[in-house]
């Protein structure tokens, strides 16, 4: 089940591998990672469908919408303006506030004097002008106003543009904040400051608890971060350790606007991150041994005539397809990360895989893939295989335990009617 | 996840339907349960949208929030869904009972029925939790003057939602979709069974239809809206915003019809939002009805009963609000309630289920079979006196992994211990257990009548229902507390910042 191709095989050097890539996405632009992608990365990393649609740069949403099976995101324009807002009150004055907060109680950081570098307009525009969309220009400020920072200078980064290579290929991730020096305030006077990366997000802390899965998808988006600062440092030949382990989390506190700072350690989200980018260059030995048919081309033609609809280089079916031809790793859970979930949930549901109830119910169920094999060994219907002893010993006691009892049992008897 | 459970999804998979895995209700349902249907605002840490709310399934209230940011709406909102809980409330308090001294307790007064909320969802839970603490340290003066119901609401709200909900065993304040996951397994994930309607749909399908052809149905927001408590971003942009912007543009240019149209209009498209949900709700609670209630329920209901009783003589007394955090000693013993109320509730359940009981049979932890021979006159000399021992010998078919020694107890007859004294392999398959009753006979020489298992009998015996019950850890009083723990807690006072909280 586990795509653990040999990397060794007939892969194609990493040229081969782009020029592939470039032709299972046809001719429409990559869309690239992001963060929050890049973070998605750790929680399902064994499905190879999601790794080749991910590095050959397919949308796929507009895949999913295509084969009829449109991904429900969205976020609310409530939450999207509450966000922006609070990020705003925070960033205000050049970030004045922010810096208070690390000074205050609990934190009681040391913090220098910084100078404020807004990264995402250009030095001369307008400051009331729209972040600068040039990620190339971005990017190259964004180096040089960290290599000051390696030379000591207190300088406090808004809108940075960092880069991560991602199987080979240039994702840009931006921390929507800051990355500013400061020094812990047990630390001894002569410590090197530190830089940290602040992430604003807008759920509310209350009386000292936040949602543990929104705070764990923060920590691992800030990891992104703090991995891709990392990086550009030991490229400017600076000892990477200078950007702390600890990412700083600002939170409305309980329920006013009032902005508080939750220190969070990531190093754990840091290796995680780290590992699945390091699988990634096993891309090649994926689509190695792809059909040269397949592809995910979403291009549509201009219509010939006005009011026609345009011609799709491939039709659903097609597209579908191809789809099927790269193996997917369905779990529940992938409905809340990833754009083709509904796909491949109704793929493992026609095929009976156990994946499709969770991975606990697999697990219970001896690790049999199949629902109807399980079924058949409880039954006694079909024997167990190599392997299987174990499983199939517990799925008969249990199919034997639940009819007894359901014969004893006084509700049963309506209820059972459907256990064909 | 015990195999049983995943072979009967498995098993609802193939069938199309969910199965049931428990044979009897394991919750209370009140003759009178308040239906509460919480929508609250997204972005925002407890700005309540709407609530739909009523123990009249034809007749519901609906709250609203024309804007959910601005705080004296807020209020109001509070002041009128206290209104409507706090009637109800009072309503289950009229009748009490004598409850006779014990050596612990002296004779108290027991209110005959307690309040029971009804929930979509464990989120709708967390949102009654986060509205009960964003009202109970509100006061009638200071800063932000509220309605004196506000904060009783708030403390209402948190006893439900906070310290009721977790309770294992507890049925004043249920989600339905747990309730219903713990009695049915459908073919679809534990995540997918969160969402009610599709769980829903898996139990009860309509006519014609597989459970999971409805289930995919009852999951297209478009047709089907969420339960709660969060709403469809979709519907979010497409209806809620612009409603909401119309109403405080008609605000500011002060023109109140335009203001009332808007709020008319807001007001139907979070109706239409809710009213399949309500229906849906009260579909579950007929389906609970359906089920034969277990036999600890009453015991249970009581509990929770004598709770709600303590809980508002405490009001009445004038107790404080529940703590921001419970003291070292608070926390600890409610740990430890937490943890005997589980243990309790996993042994009733297993005790009133054979369903239930056959989880711990595959598991290893329980056998049952036929009774195939009885020495009821054996004995045991223990100094002067004999003491009945009888042996029992059963055939079973499940796979007897426990050694001999073994402490066991069966659902017949749960104050009787018996030994496990050998386990051999019957000649025609299964095992042949020897077992050694040891009490629960009477205070004879001979075994009182009844009291020993007949030849023939099916039995079940299990472990843990021999299990000693834990002995609740010693804990100081709250006066007493260490300092290693932070010393004695603060007496509480309602501070001028909790008043001043802020609260967009």
């Amino acid at each position: 089940m586990s795509p653990s191709v040999p990397q060794a095989t007939a892969a194609p050097g990493p040229a081969g591998t782009a020029a592939r890539l470039d032709a299972l996405r046809g001719p429409v632009p990559p869309r690239s990672h992001d963060a929050r992608t890049i973070a998605a990365l750790t929680v399902n990393p064994g499905c190879s469908r999601r790794a080749v649609l991910d590095a050959a740069g397919v949308d796929k949403r507009k895949l999913a919408e295509r084969i009829g099976f449109p991904a429900r995101y969205g976020q609310s324009p409530f939450a999207i303006t509450r966000g922006l807002a609070f990020e705003k009150q925070v960033k205000a004055d050049n970030c004045a506030a922010l810096l208070e907060l690390l000074r205050a109680e609990p934190l009681r950081f040391d913090v220098p004097e910084h100078e404020y570098v807004d990264l995402g307009v250009e030095p001369e525009a307008d400051p009331a002008a729209p972040v600068n969309l040039d990620r190339a220009a971005r990017y190259e400020r964004t180096r040089q106003a960290f290599a000051r920072v390696a030379a000591g200078e207190p300088l406090l980064a808004d809108h940075p543009l960092l880069r991560l290579d991602v199987g080979g290929r240039t994702a840009y991730v931006e921390p929507d904040v800051v990355a500013l020096s400061a020094r812990p305030a047990d630390a001894s006077a002569s410590a090197p400051a530190r830089l940290y990366v602040a992430e604003v997000k807008s759920f509310a802390v209350i009386d000292g608890q936040a949602d543990p899965a929104k705070v764990g998808a923060a920590a691992t988006q800030a990891a992104v971060y703090v991995l891709a600062l990392r990086r550009l440092f030991t490229e400017l030949g600076v000892d990477p350790a200078i950007v702390a382990d600890d990412v700083l989390l600002i939170c409305p506190t309980d329920f006013a606007n009032k902005p508080s700072a939750h220190l969070l350690d990531v190093r754990r989200q840091i290796a995680a991150v780290e590992r699945q980018l390091a699988r990634l260059p096993r891309i090649g030995a994926l689509i190695a041994d792809l059909d040269p048919a397949v592809d995910f081309d979403l291009a549509v033609d201009p219509p010939e005539a006005k009011g026609e609809p345009g011609r799709e280089h491939r039709s659903a079916v097609e597209l579908t397809k191809s789809l099927t031809m790269i193996e997917a790793r369905y779990a529940p859970e992938c409905v809340t990360n990833c754009e083709m979930a509904f796909h491949c949930r109704s793929e493992a549901r026609a095929a009976g895989a156990a994946d499709a109830l969770g991975r606990s119910v697999r697990d219970a169920l001896g690790g049999i893939e199949s629902l109807s094999e399980a079924l058949e060994i409880a039954d006694g219907t079909a024997g167990a295989g190599s392997g299987q002893h174990e499983a199939a010993r517990l799925l008969r006691a249990a199919a034997r335990a639940y009819d007894e009892a359901l014969r004893v049992a006084p509700r049963a008897a309506g209820g059972s009617e459907a256990d064909g | 996840m015990s195999t049983l459970t995943a072979l009967a999804r498995a098993r609802a998979a193939r069938g199309g339907r969910a199965v049931p895995i428990t044979a009897v209700r394991h919750v209370h349902v009140s003759d009178e349960p308040l239906v509460v249907i919480p929508l609250m605002q997204a972005g925002e840490a407890a700005a309540p949208l709407a609530v739909m709310a009523g123990t009249d399934r034809d007749a519901p209230t609906l709250l609203v929030v024309a804007q959910p940011r601005n705080r004296d709406q807020r209020f109001e909102f509070l002041t009128a869904f206290a209104e409507l809980l706090v009637p109800y409330i009072d309503a289950r308090r009229q009748h009490t009972e004598t409850v006779e001294a014990t050596k612990n307790h002296e004779e108290w007064e027991r209110c005959t029925d307690a309040p029971q909320l009804i929930l979509p969802n464990p989120g709708g839970v967390e949102a009654l939790r986060l509205l009960g603490r964003s009202a109970r340290f509100r006061t009638v003066d200071g800063p932000y003057p509220v309605d004196a119901r506000v904060p009783l609401l708030g403390r209402y709200l948190t006893w439900f939602a906070d310290d009721r909900a977790p309770m294992p065993g507890s049925s004043v304040c249920l989600a339905l979709t747990s309730v219903l996951a713990q009695h049915w397994a459908t073919g679809q994930s534990a995540l997918e069974d969160q969402h009610l309607p599709a769980l829903l749909s898996w139990i009860d399908p309509p006519d014609g239809m597989s459970g999971a052809a409805a289930a995919l149905l009852a999951e297209d927001p478009d047709a089907v809206p969420p339960a709660g408590p969060a709403t469809d971003p979709a519907f979010d942009t497409g209806v809620l915003a612009p409603l909401v912007r119309a109403q405080e543009e008609a605000r500011a240019a002060d023109d109140m019809r335009a203001v009332a149209k808007a709020e008319e209009e807001l007001r139907a498209a979070l109706a239409a939002q809710l009213e399949p949900t309500w229906e849906t709700v009260w579909r579950g609670i007929d389906v609970l009805r359906a089920m034969p209630a277990a036999a600890s329920d009453e015991l249970r209901w009581q509990v929770d009963r004598g709770r709600f009783t303590d809980f508002m003589t405490g009001i009445e007394d004038g107790a404080p609000p529940q703590p921001k955090r419970p003291s070292a000693v608070a926390a600890a013993r409610r740990l430890a309630d937490l943890e005997s109320a589980q243990q309790s509730y996993d042994r009733t359940q297993a005790i009133d289920d054979p369903l239930v009981l056959a989880r711990y049979r595959v598991g290893g932890e329980a056998f049952a079979g036929r009774i195939t021979f009885v020495d009821a006159e054996r004995q045991e000399i223990k100094g002067k006196r004999a003491w009945p021992r009888p042996l029992v010998v059963m055939q079973t078919q499940d796979e007897v992994i426990l050694r001999p020694g073994v402490k066991l107890a069966s659902p017949a007859r749960v104050n009787q211990t018996v030994r496990l004294l050998a386990v051999r392999p019957a000649e025609a398959g299964g095992f042949e257990v020897e077992l050694e009753l040891q009490s629960g006979m009477g205070r004879g020489k001979t075994p009182e009548a009844g009291s020993v298992p007949a030849v023939g009998e099916e039995r079940c015996y299990a472990t843990f229902l021999a299990e000693q019950r834990g002995t609740r850890p010693e804990l100081p009083d709250a006066d007493q507390t260490p300092w290693t723990h932070g010393g004695p807690p603060w007496p509480h006072v309602a501070r001028a910042e909790d008043q001043a909280e802020e609260w967009r």
